[in-house]
């Protein structure tokens, strides 16, 4: 993306000089767009959101309504992705399913990753009683066993919005990530363009949501991508407590956990709602990599020394 | 290549019945990189006889290291080298890695520009240097070769040598360190020393030593030496014979007093022209504009005729090859050398360098130096004190000691006056500065800052001191977020202070301007530009607020000779047209007399010498001040060689436990002459900062060198 970026600007020949709008968020933005893959990614995205959401305007089956002439039928014209072994449609289950852990999945990377990046810079940032106070919290929740809070709360939660699961999952999840952050942002602060941020007389906080963790977006982003799928997979377990999705309502979690018992003898059950899982994730990871990708000045630098050299060559 | 060079005596001897020592014949070096083939050395040839020292100068990414490596057989196996490289008679070119290991043991010895990763940590340096010993001769034993290490350590100056040897390369210090590598260095009784920029880590008054320390151990050895450096300055005094690399090639070679005075090839010409002088002040510095070439796919013609001032068509279209300049012991690679000088020309290096680049040496018309104390002053130091403790213990911290980083300064800078602040590393520079830049109160003593006592400032006093001060900082690569385009990182104070954003793009395309670079650069990111234009770019940021005084903490220090000129005419032009006042520290004195008005010697967290640049440094009265300037490299071979050199014995004591008395008195040389009854007042009374007859000079020493005698 780079590439065509530094064309733009050799085009123009030089002291013709427009000043061109080039914010970091432009330029991230057109970076993005460029990447075909991520866009792609992006795609899926909404695509498995729409047909999730809607697939009740256009499907003849809902999850609730059992087909009593179809038990354990292979996919098939009627059924495309099949039907369990109560003659419920797979594809309206998995579709009831995707609504819920696609959130969910998406939500909780969001929230434990933020919680990791803001409490890991914070502690590094500003050191002193902040840092203390927070890594203790850290240890404190990597030390204690989360299913087991999780089951001494569970009564609390029973009967409460699916929604809840969201945050007692991101709330379990962040810790090892926030000590990374706050390991990284340690050896940053000492950097000059940091040095030079704070004695501009930058905000500390802006400081470290424009300069420190910027460097790290590599790093949160692929935290991030792998806690959709981690979340997705979780959430099952966490079921099994008793509060979120019950059944007869299902997600991709409870339906992949269902299936996996019957993954060789009747493999749709199992295959058709991992599939689903690995391609969200997949689509998330593509998108991932391409706003990594547009945050970082540095990636495909083969690519754009090779056409530098070739422009010097032009130009001589 | 058959330059004359000094020889030694013993060298010479040797001469006789020997050919050259190290023979290169066209030597090629390639490295496959994505973009194509790097051709990294294009056919180089040259030879060392023994004894000899030949100087390899160039500028980052000339070759010079990377031939040099070939040499030593260290080039990754994904390097294609080929041409001739012969030891004596050997063939080194196509050995194993083992062959080539007994004779890097045996026969040549290297000392990298890190000391530190040069010795392995975990073992004594005399462990380390004994190893070196029994590598060379197995038949001397263990006790055999742990007394020789000790004596080898006591040749290459290291101060009470036994105990030394029982210490960790850790405890060392940079300059001690390298005199260990240079130890091990000589216990192989090596034929050929390869010194790849074996000062440029140190501090200046250090470097000397160990130039002396390598001359030694050509002496002891009776070695051949290739000094591989960017710094001509050190070179000069040292080098029998010069080769002058860029891009991949010798583009000048010869003896070294006639490539100083002679130099034929515009490069070199322009090299010589961008060093700061001293005794030279005021004179704008010749730069060389444009960056070296690609290694990838050069074009046809002369490589360096993209950035020559006298290029003509010819140069484009056939690279030319070293050869000689008539009447003239050396060679130059240009076709126009004969055009260039007219022969029997008396004219100087400095002035044809000035004459070829078509640059103006007349001095910058500085802002009239008025009286210094009449002009308001835009900052006031007063008994400024940082103290750092010295902690223990993970859990339970207790206090064991105290670094006395900054202790009691006292300096003032006036309106448009630029303040030098010169000393070693770790003499309390860095961190009188951040004390400043912090606006924080000080642990002790007063901050005034354009006459607002920092301590008493509230938070709006502060945000409008910090709009007037601003910094540039010595790494360009670290100080600006390799993650933003430059415009948004010029662009941040404005935004900072409330400037709305097509005002803030439009500035920033001003200040482009102003630091001479392209507007419409401004959406790269700082990756995609070289060393000094991100300097620049760290100028134009400082810049941005319209400050009245900048604080520069060595800005020019990681740049190449013929960039930092650049950037010291553009500091230079930009006080003079903006009115700017400038802290500038570094520990470059040549620097430092090109663009101070006054300067301030720092050592161990004290002023030793404080007064106008012109005095203080062709008059200076501390005995430290003295061995700075003496310590300076100087470009130019014949006063290189035959000057006094004051060389500083040891290194700077622990800032933890300061010496009593005068603090310099451990290292000073005026101290060591005296007898008794002289040395009571040093060792007793810490000297205070006293005027000398020029009123505003100070000095801090209770034997000041009186103007005149010497």
């Amino acid at each position: 993306m780079s590439i065509i970026l530094r064309d733009d600007a050799s085009a123009h020949p030089p002291d013709s000089a427009p000043t061109p709008r080039s914010s970091r968020g432009r330029l991230v933005l057109r970076r993005f767009r460029r990447n075909r893959l991520a866009l792609f990614g992006v795609l899926i995205i909404v695509l498995l959101y729409a047909a999730a959401f809607t697939y009740t305007w256009y499907w003849p089956w809902s999850y609730q309504v059992s087909d009593p002439n179809a038990y354990l039928s292979p996919p098939v014209a009627a059924h495309v992705f099949g039907t369990d072994k109560d003659g419920f449609d797979m594809y309206a289950e998995v579709m009831r399913g995707l609504q819920k852990s696609l959130t969910i999945g998406l939500l909780v990377a969001v929230l434990s990753t933020g919680t990791a990046a803001l409490v890991g810079s914070v502690a590094g940032y500003f050191r002193g009683i902040s840092d203390r106070a927070l890594m203790w919290l850290v240890d404190l929740l990597l030390t204690l066993p989360n299913f087991l809070i999780i089951a001494v709360l569970s009564p609390a939660f029973r009967g409460r919005t699916w929604l809840l699961f969201v945050l007692l999952l991101a709330a379990f999840s962040w810790m090892i990530t926030a000590r990374i952050v706050r390991g990284m942002t340690l050896s940053l602060k000492e950097q000059d363009f940091v040095r030079a941020a704070r004695l501009m007389g930058v905000p500390p906080l802006r400081v470290i949501t424009r300069h420190i963790l910027p460097q790290m977006s590599s790093l949160l982003i692929a935290d991030a991508t792998i806690n959709v799928g981690s979340a997705i997979l979780t959430e099952t377990s966490l079921s099994y407590f008793g509060f979120g999705v019950q059944p007869p309502d299902v997600s991709l979690g409870t339906l992949i956990a269902a299936g996996t018992t019957s993954a060789v003898t009747f493999p749709w059950l199992f295959f058709i709602p991992g599939g689903l899982l690995v391609l969200t994730v997949l689509a998330v990871n593509l998108a991932g990599d391409g706003l990594r990708d547009a945050l970082d000045p540095n990636s495909g630098r083969g690519r754009r020394r090779q056409l530098r050299a070739f422009r010097k060559t032009l130009r001589a | 290549m058959t330059g004359s060079g000094r020889v030694t005596a013993q060298a010479r001897e040797r001469d006789v019945d020997s050919g050259p020592l190290l023979s290169v014949r066209d030597l090629h070096v390639t490295f496959p990189s994505e973009a194509g083939p790097v051709r990294a050395v294009r056919g180089v040839d040259w030879e060392l006889r023994p004894g000899e020292v030949l100087g390899i100068v160039g500028e980052s990414g000339s070759g010079k290291s990377v031939s040099s490596l070939a040499i030593m057989g260290l080039l990754p196996d994904r390097a294609h080298v080929s041409g001739s490289i012969r030891l004596r008679d050997r063939e080194l070119i196509g050995l194993s890695d083992r062959e080539m290991s007994a004779i890097r043991g045996r026969r040549i010895a290297i000392v990298f520009q890190d000391p530190m990763s040069a010795l392995t940590p975990v073992y004594t340096v005399g462990d380390q240097v004994a190893e070196a010993v029994r590598a060379h001769d197995r038949r001397i034993g263990r006790a055999g070769a742990a007394r020789r290490a000790v004596e080898l350590l006591d040749l290459v100056g290291i101060p009470n040598p036994a105990a030394a040897a029982r210490a960790f390369p850790h405890e060392f210090s940079g300059g001690m360190r390298q005199r260990v590598v240079i130890a091990i260095a000589i216990a192989s009784d090596p034929d050929l020393i390869i010194a790849d920029e074996p000062t440029t880590a140190l501090d200046v008054t250090v470097q000397a030593q160990v130039l002396d320390v390598l001359a030694t151990a050509r002496e002891v050895t009776g070695a051949g030496i290739v000094l591989i450096t960017h710094d001509l300055g050190v070179v000069a005094g040292f080098a029998d014979r010069l080769l002058v690399m860029y891009a991949g090639r010798v583009v000048e070679s010869g003896d070294v007093d006639t490539v100083y005075h002679r130099p034929r090839m515009p490069y070199t010409l322009g090299l010589l022209g961008a060093i700061p002088r001293v005794g030279e002040r005021g004179r704008p510095l010749v730069p060389i504009t444009g960056r070296p070439p690609s290694l990838v796919d050069l074009p046809p013609g002369c490589p360096f005729a993209p950035r020559c001032p006298v290029a003509i068509d010819a140069c484009r279209t056939e690279e030319p090859p070293l050869s000689p300049v008539p009447g003239d012991g050396h060679d130059a690679a240009c076709i126009r050398v004969a055009e260039l000088v007219p022969a029997g020309s008396t004219e100087s290096t400095v002035d044809l360098a000035a004459r070829i680049y078509h640059h103006d040496t007349e001095p910058v018309a500085a802002p009239a130096p008025a009286r210094h104390r009449r002009r308001e002053a835009v900052l006031e130091v007063v008994d400024l004190v940082k103290h750092y403790p010295v902690t223990k213990g993970a859990i339970f911290r207790r206090t064991v000691g105290t670094v006395h980083a900054v202790d009691g300064i006292s300096f003032d800078i006036a309106e448009h006056e630029t303040l030098g602040l010169v000393g070693e590393s770790g003499c309390g520079k860095t961190t009188t500065l951040m004390q400043i830049l912090e606006l924080a109160p000080p642990q002790a003593g007063r901050v005034r800052l354009f006459g607002q006592n920092v301590a008493t400032a509230n938070k709006a006093d502060r945000r409008r001191l910090r709009r007037d001060i601003q910094v540039v900082f010595q790494d360009p690569v670290a100080s600006l977020d390799p993650r933003m385009p430059i415009s948004d990182i010029i662009a941040e104070p404005l935004r900072l202070y409330g400037m709305p954003a097509d005002r803030a793009r439009a500035r920033v395309a001003e200040l482009l301007r102003l630091v001479d670079m392209s507007p419409e650069h401004a959406s790269r990111y700082p990756a995609e530009f070289s060393g000094g234009q991100r300097q620049r770019v760290g100028i134009a940021r400082a810049l941005a607020l319209e400050p009245k005084l900048v604080v520069l903490d060595e800005p020019v220090s990681a740049l190449d000779v013929s960039v930092q000129a650049g950037v010291l005419n553009l500091l230079a032009d930009l006080r003079a047209r903006l009115g700017l006042s400038y802290l500038f520290v570094s520990h470059d004195l040549s620097v430092i007399q090109h663009v101070a008005d006054r300067v301030a010697v720092m050592y161990l967290g004290r002023i030793v010498e404080i007064g106008p640049a012109d005095e203080v440094l062709t008059a200076p009265g501390h005995p430290y001040t003295r061995a700075l300037l003496s310590a300076v490299p100087i470009p130019d071979p014949v006063v290189e060689r035959r000057r006094e050199r004051i060389v500083l014995v040891g290194d700077r004591p622990d800032p933890t436990n300061p010496p009593a008395g005068c603090r310099f008195h451990t290292r000073c040389f005026v101290f060591a002459g005296l007898d008794e009854r002289g040395r009571k007042p040093c060792l007793e009374i810490d000297p205070a900062l006293t005027p000398r007859a020029a009123a505003d000079h100070r000095i801090a020493c209770h034997y000041p060198q009186v103007r005149g005698a010497d």
